[in-house]
């Protein structure tokens, strides 16, 4: 089988340069039928195609910019210390999104523009802001879903601290007031035995563990707005999650009723619903919430 | 350390343009139910005139339906009981967390159900004042 050696690797080889492939020196090989050379083929359509796409596109949208209007305060430079609005003008590109165009804009134009941002993916949860009036993740919004200007400013009702840098200290401290973490115990006997949880009640709390601390709910609430010790959808989730979690003993939940159903836990969520609705991971943080009344008035209601 | 800058509340009514359904809900919540409380000292000022009388408690009664004005209130109260009457037991359904997903429809749903109502009642309060 020599001619096995001058075949190249079908898998491997990039599809851009299907022309320069060798054709192989057996006839046998060389046919049109071979399964290398029908992929090769298709490949090779698929980009021509993908190219015609791509330059209607750049032709549709050449002249296409985006108008962003970005909030901007610095501390430490004293012509910054009054906020003001920035525009920047991004060239627009299928699929922008909101991080992208400030990105853009921070390293084309102002290096000096500052926002927190790190995975890209809507998992790390630092790319809140504040977008035409509503909480939005940066990365997970699209720049072709929103009306121009662009209005980008911090979070709302959180101390900035440069531009679109907001402290989020007081945000973790009520998700740490509720004990954000397994409390059980009593764990099964045995070195290796697994502490099961059933699918239902997987199913059960699987939307609360989404959560991704990106504080866009908080920002949003109107109730932790106006009342700081307010704990927060955040941080109510949080506790719906470990409480529901039927893997921890009842006394445990008992302890994490206790926590929320104080003065400023979650009596004080007067369903506006406006969490639920920025939520970028679509956690329905006020059902979760108005479980957690339930469950804190059957606790202290006991008449059987 | 450097300063902070605190921007104080963003969200306040200057923003009602981006008011969801949600917060439109709570807010008008909030009004029909100051305005059945304030009603509800008006009710007892205008019942207690039976105090100095049957008379007088008569005369104050038609004194008041002859305003037009007054005619126009009682439809406007009308529709602010009927809202907060909707709105209750639509609150009363999140409370029990039923049809949680469909929460701005069962707002929009009250506010069809006021409207139709209001308009309803208008030939039976403003019989004798120009209908």
């Amino acid at each position: 089988m020599s001619t096995q050696e001058q075949q190249p690797e079908p898998e491997t080889e990039p599809e851009t340069e299907p022309e320069t492939q060798e054709s192989p020196a057996d006839p046998e090989m060389s046919g049109l039928a071979s399964p290398q050379q029908r992929r090769l083929q298709r490949k090779a359509a698929n980009l021509a195609e993908r190219e015609r796409q791509a330059a209607e596109d750049e032709s549709n949208l050449e002249e296409d910019t985006v108008h962003l209007k970005v909030f901007r305060f610095d501390p430490e430079v004293e012509d910054k210390q009054e906020p003001r609005f920035d525009d920047f003008h991004v060239p627009f590109e299928r699929g922008m999104t909101v991080l992208d165009a400030l990105i853009y804009a921070r390293d084309e134009y102002d290096s000096s523009l500052t926002f927190r941002h790190s995975c890209r993916q809507a998992i790390c949860g630092s790319d809140a802001f504040f977008v035409n009036g509503s909480q939005h993740l940066g990365c997970k919004t699209q720049i072709s879903e929103l009306e121009q200007p662009v209005r980008v400013e911090p979070l709302p009702h959180q101390e900035v601290v440069k531009d679109l840098v907001v402290d989020m200290e007081h945000f973790y401290e009520q998700m740490h007031a509720v004990e954000p973490y397994m409390q059980q115990e009593d764990l099964p006997e045995g070195e290796l035995e697994e502490m099961r949880q059933s699918r239902e009640n997987r199913e059960k709390i699987k939307m609360s563990t989404r959560c991704i601390w990106c504080a866009a709910c908080m920002s949003s609430c109107n109730i932790a707005a106006g009342d700081n010790q307010y704990l927060g959808p955040a941080a109510i989730n949080k506790a719906y999650r470990f409480a529901m979690d039927e893997r921890e003993d009842e006394e445990i939940k008992e302890h994490r009723l206790r926590i929320i159903e104080q003065e400023h836990g979650v009596w004080r969520c007067q369903t506006q619903f406006s969490c639920t609705e920025v939520c970028p991971k679509d956690i329905p943080l006020t059902e979760h919430i108005q479980e957690l009344k339930r469950e804190a008035v059957k606790k202290n209601l006991k008449f059987w | 350390m450097s300063q902070s800058y605190n921007r104080g509340l963003i969200e306040d009514f200057g923003r009602w343009k981006e008011f969801s359904a949600g917060m439109w809900a709570w807010i008008f919540h909030k009004f029909t139910g100051w305005v059945l409380i304030g009603y509800l000292f008006t009710h007892i000022a205008v019942l207690s005139s039976a105090l100095a009388g049957p008379e007088a408690y008569t005369d104050t009664l038609q004194g008041l339906e002859a305003l037009f004005v007054v005619r126009v209130l009682e439809v406007g109260l009308l529709a602010v009981a009927v809202f907060h009457m909707m709105n209750g037991i639509r609150l009363l359904m999140v409370d029990l967390g039923i049809g949680l997903d469909a929460q701005d429809k069962t707002f929009y749903l009250s506010l069809i159900v006021t409207g139709a109502i209001a308009v309803a009642s208008v030939p039976t309060f403003m019989t004798d004042v120009g209908f």
